[in-house]
């Protein structure tokens, strides 16, 4: 380590390689030429899981469609958890970033006098999402990543792992590393520092998330002092194949996909989302919010109309009727995914589906521009809770949120960074404590504990204790289960003695990370006595605006614990009010 | 990278065996030599005729030459099979499009085909007239 | 557990480059299971045999590109390769040819990393819109125009395959020139004069001599050998363009 113990110095480091990573850092460049930026992932940038995303961005652009209606969307679908003004905000920039993205080449599905073309999506009561047929967020990513390859005098630190934010005084100024080729540890200077790390879908067994969503961002936030806001909404997706957990789009739905149960019978209109009809009708029955689509296929299981798979209980998704051609223009991925995955055709034959964990609503708590309490740390994308989607995410929320808040975030990084000083020296001591407890707590040490076996039980653990519903004995019972894996954690040793690609390293670090995120997910859904669009508590079913109408915001304590802290909810003009689909 | 000690796998001389399509495209550059020959033998041909009936005569007993005629049947496999492959290719680098859209690769290659039977009759009527 | 039938063995290359002066094999026995890919199988062995292996990967559903490794001689992305179509075994898994092995089944791709800027991929104008003034107006016949090139995942396979790169590893090689070609077919670009200067120097199209094996192995079907050749025909236009016309007409 040179210049003080930093092996380099930027002004502006961006954490994590995604569509928001990769936005702040354009956003950035593009801010002040001068100023010195680097982006530094886990993972080489087109591997980030923006890639999964498959079904669209929503954005106001098509005749009849207005602003308005797509922010009521958006707040209903929060179940009025999503602060309004940040929702105003979203949706008004959304349109603008996503033809920012046309402009750099993203390859949009487009209309027969060269429009983009839109399509219909869950709790959306226009069509509105743009879509590059179902393969939306790698197409959105791609474009986004070789964009960014123009910006040459972007620095890029591909496969480097950060283990820690270094933080003085309530300010940042870098992070703490490890270099995966060779193994080493760096401790890299910044004054600013954009989160960008994605979700944390990998502290439950079954969900559409990449192996790579482990909570990165938010665990070094929790630790370096920033809250973590609403981690009780966590969003299943109505349709993942069983055993792989392979999202099937919503979109599939959007082109008149139905849901079926073991007698054939579309049972969501048992469950207040409508009634049938042969084509999709906007905001019902199929295309109705992801919470209470998986909440209705609880209850199907129940009654027993489901049907039983080697993976736990199944419906079906039909798709026949749509026809090869529709599948094929619209839907290709998704007849390749069931396929591969399911050895099935689903232009002949149903297509098993169950619910599977695929978003977190909550995160590092932000404001409109990302800034976090910590100053000069900003947070964007799923990592980040401004909050735009409250208790539930809406369909093709997700996207556009990337590119609104990780623009935001790269310009507010660049306006800070302008004006920050120097780290202090206190900050080299702290990355020499990191590079020591790295060595000594855990390549270095003969552990007695496993990473795959804590991991496996600290995700099924979450599954029985925070799934679709929950109750108060429930998350107490797994809070237990976790503070034990957090003491079997402690004694974890990495078995692999080699530097390079220490795959297990990566993956102790990754786990350490999701329990303190799977913790504050626990912590907050106990706090919340309430059922609230994703978080439902059977032993208080009702919503309960009188006492819930608020975000929950965890932080770390100095000695390991957390604390609670209530925030109100930013009403601005829509009342909360109840959430109607199909009627 | 600095500082990693990766591995770089020789690659054996005889990587081209292993695989079927490896082994087709070795063939296919190699059948570049037997092309140069056949432009050899008809330029030994053409000077023969040039230098009147005598020498003609000479390079026709040098062509009957079982060598010479084993060498021939080999060059001639490599053409064919020169010609198979190179009109094989010429889809992938010719976007060929009628009315807007595009032509398959197998009407691309079967009016090469046409092509070369049309060529082939010509000259065969040609010779034989 | 559903559908075991019995076990498979998986040869597995090993490479630490901290003890090993060069790769070595090691055995496993997996369940062979119907569901279970390749990749599942590395992911047993990692979780309940031996925790030291290491490999990428991240999607397991063959978007991400990470996990491309040779099964059996052939690249392949190890998330989309079933156990079943190679019993009874064993299968042969390692890391993919033509690149430095940094360890295990990882592999240095940072070779196609620098290279892929070369090509200019990104939208070129001599103009650039307002984003004020709304979309490039692109028909889907347009979009269909280039839309295969752009399904490039940058899984590294075709270079794996493409025996060109091997020996000369300066080739800009398949999945570069593929997605130079799908910016050159955008209807929104105007960059192909740029990215011409770039393919047509030694190491650029000409590097290719049409193996066509990067085609055969893309998981994508992206075509890339396809790409190359029409980027030959482009050049050669170029050249013969050169020599017979005057400057200004050209």
């Amino acid at each position: 380590m040179s210049d003080g113990g930093f092996t380099a110095t930027h002004d502006v480091l961006v954490i994590g390689g995604g569509g928001a990573g990769l936005r702040a850092a354009i956003a950035l460049a593009d801010a002040d030429p001068v100023l010195d930026v680097a982006v530094m992932s886990k993972v080489y940038p087109m591997r980030s899981h923006t890639v999964s995303a498959e079904g669209g961005a929503a954005g106001v652009i098509a005749e009849g469609d207005t602003v308005e209606e797509h922010i009521y969307d958006t707040i209903s679908g929060s179940d009025w958890l999503g602060d309004q003004d940040a929702i105003e905000m979203f949706v008004d920039e959304a349109p603008r970033e996503l033809l920012r993205l046309e402009h750099w080449g993203c390859p949009w599905s487009r209309q027969p006098d060269g429009h983009v073309a839109v399509r219909a999506f869950g709790g959306m009561k226009k069509m509105r999402t743009w879509f590059a047929a179902d393969k939306t967020g790698f197409h959105m990513l791609h474009a986004l990543y070789q964009t960014s390859l123009k910006h040459d005098d972007v620095t890029r630190y591909d496969e480097w792992f950060v283990t820690r934010l270094l933080v003085d005084d309530g300010r940042v100024h870098g992070v703490v590393a490890v270099e995966l080729m060779t193994g080493r540890i760096r401790a890299v200077a910044a004054k600013a520092v954009v989160l960008a790390t994605g979700g944390c879908g990998k502290v439950f067994p079954f969900t559409t998330n990449a192996n790579i969503n482990t909570g990165d961002g938010m665990a070094l936030a929790y630790r370096a002092g920033a809250p973590l806001k609403d981690m009780e909404f966590v969003q299943y997706h109505p349709t993942g194949l069983p055993f792989t957990g392979i999202l099937i789009t919503e979109a599939a739905r959007a082109e008149g996909g139905w849901l079926l149960n073991k007698d054939g019978y579309r049972y969501l209109q048992d469950y207040d989302l409508g009634t049938p009809s042969p084509t999709p009708v906007l905001r019902s029955m199929e295309l109705g919010p992801r919470d209470r689509l998986s909440q209705a296929f609880v209850h199907e299981v129940e009654k027993g109309r489901t049907l039983d798979s080697p993976y736990g209980p199944i419906v079906h998704l039909d798709l026949r009727h749509l026809g090869a051609k529709v599948i094929d223009a619209k839907l290709p991925f998704v007849r390749e995914l069931c396929q591969k995955y399911e050895r099935i055709d689903p232009v002949t034959e149903l297509v098993p589906v169950r619910p599977v964990v695929h978003y977190m609503m909550g995160g590092v708590h932000t404001d409109l521009d990302g800034a976090t309490p910590v100053a000069g740390l900003y947070a964007a994308g799923e990592t980040a809770c401004v909050s735009i989607n409250g208790a539930n995410r809406l369909g093709s929320n997700s996207l556009p949120e990337c590119l609104v808040f990780g623009a935001r975030a790269g310009r507010a990084a660049a306006e800070y960074a302008a004006t920050a000083g120097p780290a202090p020296a206190a900050v080299a001591a702290q990355a020499a404590d990191e590079e020591r407890r790295l060595e000594h707590d855990l390549l270095g040490r003969a552990g007695t504990e496993r990473v795959s076996a804590i991991r496996t039980e600290m995700q099924s653990t979450m599954e029985e204790s925070a799934g679709i519903y929950r109750t108060g004995p429930s998350l107490a019972k797994g809070a237990d289960t976790l503070a034990e894996l957090q003491q079997r954690m402690a004694r974890v040793g990495v078995a692999d003695r080699s530097r390079s690609f220490n795959t297990e390293l990566v993956a102790a670090l990754e786990l350490a990370n999701l329990l303190d995120v799977a913790e504050c997910i626990l912590r907050s859904g106990l706090q919340r006595q309430e059922s609230r669009g994703a978080h439902q508590r059977t032993d208080f079913p009702a919503r309960d605006d009188e006492t819930f109408l608020t975000h929950l915001l965890v932080h770390r304590e100095p000695d390991g614990s957390s604390r609670v802290e209530r925030l109100p909810v930013t009403i601005t003009r829509w009342k909360p009010g109840e959430r109607v689909y199909g009627r | 990278m600095n500082g990693v000690r990766t591995y770089r796998r020789p690659i054996s001389t005889w990587w081209w065996v292993g695989k079927r399509t490896y082994f087709v495209f070795v063939m296919r550059e190699l059948s570049s030599i037997f092309i140069a020959w056949l432009v050899v033998y008809l330029l030994l041909m053409i000077a023969a005729i040039g230098r009147g009936a005598d020498a003609y005569d000479d390079f026709l007993r040098f062509a009957a030459n079982p060598v010479v005629v084993v060498v021939d049947l080999v060059a001639l496999a490599f053409v064919v099979l020169h010609t198979i492959t190179w009109f094989g290719l010429t889809p992938k680098a010719m976007d060929v499009r009628a009315a807007g859209r595009p032509v398959p690769a197998a009407a691309v290659i079967a009016s090469q085909y046409v092509g070369l039977v049309v060529v082939s009759a010509f000259v065969v009527w040609l010779v034989s007239r | 557990m559903p559908d075991e039938a019995g076990t498979i063995g998986l040869r597995v290359a090993r490479y630490r480059p901290d003890t090993d002066s060069e790769p070595g094999w090691q055995e496993y026995d997996v369940p062979l299971r119907r569901e279970w890919t390749v990749l599942d199988a590395l992911n047993h062995v990692k979780n309940e045999v031996d925790p030291t292996l290491s490999f990428r990967w991240s999607c397991r559903m063959g978007i991400c590109g990470s996990c491309g490794m040779d099964v059996d001689g052939t690249p392949r992305l190890t998330c989309g390769t079933f156990l079943a179509d190679f019993a009874p075994g064993p299968i042969r898994v390692e890391p993919l040819s033509n690149f430095p092995v940094v360890r295990d089944l990882v592999v240095d791709i940072d070779d196609f990393i620098q290279k892929l800027p070369r090509v200019k991929p990104w939208i070129i104008r001599d103009e650039e819109k307002s984003v004020d003034e709304g979309e490039y107006l692109q028909s889907p016949e347009e979009l269909d125009a280039y839309k295969q090139f752009s399904m490039c995942i940058n899984c590294m396979l075709c270079y794996a395959a493409c025996p060109v790169y091997g020996l000369d590893p300066d080739f800009v090689g398949p999945a570069a020139i593929a997605l130079a070609e799908r910016y050159d077919l955008d209807s929104r670009d105007q960059g192909a004069r740029e990215r011409l200067d770039v393919l047509i120097e030694h190491e650029g199209v000409w590097g290719c001599t049409f193996v066509g094996e990067c085609t055969r192995v893309c998981p994508k079907h992206v075509d890339p050998a396809g790409a190359i050749q029409r980027y030959k025909l482009k050049a050669a236009r170029e050249s013969v363009k050169a020599l017979l016309l005057p400057r200004g007409a050209r």
